[in-house]
């Protein structure tokens, strides 16, 4: 099996930034993955584990930067690909659920 | 439902375990399965064995029962709950040393994607590691 790294980038731009309710989003959909997915607020890092919902919401991500996400393993491209698609559908939240934060 | 680990909520109010598992259910969804009690049958402040006991019971899953606790007595009467629960499932309980609400939601969080007891009591137990 080859293992291969996967890396893209999202502009965040839920009005929260990345707080409680999209953090366990993200993470639930990471942990559907068999790959090692990573995120974080620049190209650089630092690098979070995305199935750790305590580091994610720790990270407090804010609205307005790129969201780098990478992934290593079978399934790393539809991971990624994933990651970004809920980022880029807002969470699937309504404005009313943003605006509560 | 039972293919996740189960969620108990003890808390002193009847308002906060149900807040709190309102919570669980918003922000993680259903897929994990989820009991809460809380306050005395005066309307008061309180936990007791018997409301435990039946919480474990409507949470239970193979996988086990994580619970997060208030205060003092809701330790000690989630304990108590444990001990009076058949042998086999004694080992399959554990009571989380995290803060209720977002103790709740980690752990929950947690157990949606299918982990084990350990790594729910663990991630629970990681946001205010003491």
């Amino acid at each position: 099996m080859s293992i291969s790294e996967v890396s893209g980038k999202v502009l965040l731009t839920h009005a929260a930034g990345l707080h409680a309710r999209p953090s366990v989003k993200l993470t639930k959909l990471a942990k559907t993955f068999a790959a090692k997915v990573e995120v974080g607020p620049g190209a650089e890092g630092p690098w979070i584990d995305a199935k750790s919902i305590v580091k994610v919401m720790a990270a407090k991500v804010p609205q307005g930067v790129n969201l780098y996400v990478r992934a290593e393993g079978a399934d790393a491209a539809a991971a990624v690909a994933a990651l970004i698609g809920l980022v880029e559908r807002d969470f699937d939240e309504t404005a009313a659920d943003a605006a509560s934060g | 439902m039972s293919a996740n680990v189960g969620i108990v909520i003890v808390s002193h109010s009847a308002d906060v375990a149900r807040g709190t598992a309102e919570m669980v259910r918003q922000m993680v969804g259903d897929e994990v399965s989820l009991a809460f009690c809380g306050g005395d049958p005066g309307g008061g402040l309180g936990t007791n064995v018997e409301s435990i006991m039946a919480a474990i019971d409507s949470a239970w899953s193979e996988k086990g029962v994580a619970i997060l606790v208030d205060l003092g007595g809701a330790e000690t009467n989630s304990e108590m709950a444990i001990e009076m629960q058949p042998r086999e499932r004694q080992s399959r309980i554990v009571v989380c040393n995290a803060p209720i609400v977002e103790g709740a939601v980690m752990a929950a969080t947690e157990a949606s994607g299918g982990a084990p007891l350990e790594d729910v009591q663990r991630t629970a137990e990681e946001l205010y590691p003491g």
